[in-house]
């Protein structure tokens, strides 16, 4: 998967990775794939609920040692 | 588009964080978000937020690295120990500082409002407020929120 963007949101607690991430989304193109890595396990459920509510598709998340990886395609 | 109307009744440390952490995170979820700042809520318009402060006493939920008893809570300088250790372990623990959120807010375009009527009761200044901000009552604040889908009181 080509990722266009990479935001890191490790050490950021609520609401910060989901705040950057809307930043980081602003100044990219619709279809543009952004990755976000957090170590902020509410991050799982609050990037669901994210892209649920701005249609930014959440192509994948998943967690390796403690980190939370999640690909989201710009709407 | 979405819309969502807080009141911000406080002025201590804790009860900072819930408006301008829905606030900024309503805002990014494309809601029009408006706070109404009233009575100690108004403090957290202050350009200067360092007088927002936790206190212990009175507040036997917040957690303690040792018991103490209120007596001891009491003491001078108490209040500034605990605002000390817990903007310390917000810092720690990744949590923004209310001066980051409140940025925040206002760049995704959260509107202030000031309670006007709090102004003339306390004497405050509106130079020591933020300049962003609107200076409103009651009314002002009912139009935007009578047309809401969450509407807080905090």
């Amino acid at each position: 998967m080509q990722v266009d963007k990479e935001l890191d949101a490790r050490g950021m607690n609520c609401p910060l990775p989901i705040l950057k991430t809307k930043k980081s989304l602003a100044d990219m193109t619709s279809g543009q794939v952004l990755k976000v890595v957090s170590t902020d396990c509410g991050s799982v459920k609050d990037m669901q609920a994210f892209s649920n509510q701005t249609g930014n598709e959440l192509l994948s998340s998943t967690e390796a040692s403690g980190e939370y990886i999640f690909l989201l395609k710009k709407k | 588009m979405k819309k969502m109307a807080i009141i911000a009744t406080k002025g201590t440390l804790d009860m900072a964080y819930p408006p301008f952490i829905l606030g900024s995170t309503a805002a990014a979820l494309g809601y029009e978000v408006q706070i109404f700042f009233t009575f100690y809520g108004l403090q957290l318009l202050r350009k200067d937020l360092s007088d927002v402060k936790i206190s212990p006493l009175a507040n036997p939920a917040m957690p303690m690295p040792i018991p103490m008893p209120v007596m001891v809570q009491m003491l001078p300088g108490m209040e500034t120990m605990a605002t000390m250790m817990m903007k310390d372990k917000l810092k720690k623990k990744g949590v923004a500082s209310l001066e980051e959120l409140r940025s925040l807010c206002l760049e995704a375009d959260v509107k202030f409002i000031a309670c006007q009527m709090t102004v003339d009761l306390f004497d405050f200044k509106k130079s020591d407020f933020l300049e962003n901000i609107e200076f409103g009552g009651a009314a002002t604040f009912l139009e935007f929120a009578g047309d809401t889908d969450i509407c807080l009181f905090v």
